[in-house]
């Protein structure tokens, strides 16, 4: 699979995730979500820039639940919930808001 | 009456040139999604995985020692380092980097996951384990 920004082709997996994690910008971001039919706004993008940050720090994309808890502790229970989260990112909030982070598919997720 | 069993993972292995240090660590991750009691312990060279400020750019591989502070997230707040292990390579806790995890018990109050023991007191944890995994 692969994505077209700008002119670029970014090669992703079978699955979707892009394969260089340096081809990542928020275009190709934004690129990802409409494949996976999703619109991006503020509160999705806060989802997918808390991500990024997590795996620069952590070096890991986070299993789902660890993602939620950790969404709690730092945004508060009203956004680090399964229903807040599940709306967002109906297909999963691991697994698609990984993909459209850029980050590799989640440790756990099988 | 609970399914819960304990689970200790046992590395020994030096963090690169074998995919035992890394691939261990994912079980580990993938493994604490069961909600089991899961505990880590590092003997031999498995204690160099722990070591702070690891530098991968000349091997070309990804420097993995960040994800072991991520362990608290996954609810396992237990890593054993053999002390003699440790005296053995000329290492001392000072040389191992900062793991911290949040107590649920105690108010989400900020405990060092890392515990130094002794050869005679790892024989004991072992002793107490359902399950042990050797990486």
């Amino acid at each position: 699979m692969e994505y077209q920004v700008n002119g670029k082709t970014i090669p992703a997996d079978e699955e979707g995730y892009i394969t260089n994690l340096d081809d990542w910008s928020p275009e190709l971001a934004e690129e990802i979500a409409k494949t996976e039919n999703i619109e991006m706004d503020e509160e999705r993008w806060e989802v997918v820039n808390f991500l990024r940050d997590y795996y620069q720090e952590y070096q890991i994309a986070p299993a789902v639940r660890v993602l939620i808890k950790a969404i709690k502790k730092s945004m508060g229970p009203e956004k680090g919930n399964n229903k807040y989260m599940y709306e967002l990112f109906p297909y999963g909030p691991a697994k698609q808001a990984c993909k459209i982070a850029g980050l590799p598919k989640p440790t756990g997720c099988v | 009456m609970s399914d819960v069993k304990k689970f200790l993972y046992v590395n020994r292995k030096a963090p690169y040139g074998t995919i035992y240090a890394l691939e261990s660590l994912e079980v580990v991750l993938i493994g604490a999604a069961f909600d089991q009691d899961v505990s880590l312990a590092f003997l031999d060279d498995g204690v160099f995985q722990l070591t702070r400020d690891q530098n991968t750019d000349g091997i070309g591989v990804k420097n993995f020692s960040p994800t072991f502070r991520a362990l608290g997230d996954y609810d396992v707040t237990r890593l054993y380092v053999e002390k003699e292990s440790l005296d053995e390579r000329g290492l001392t806790a000072d040389d191992l980097q900062e793991i911290m995890y949040e107590d649920e018990d105690d108010d989400w109050a900020e405990k060092p996951a890392i515990r130094i023991v002794s050869r005679a007191e790892m024989t004991d944890i072992m002793a107490e384990q359902d399950v042990i995994l050797s990486f």
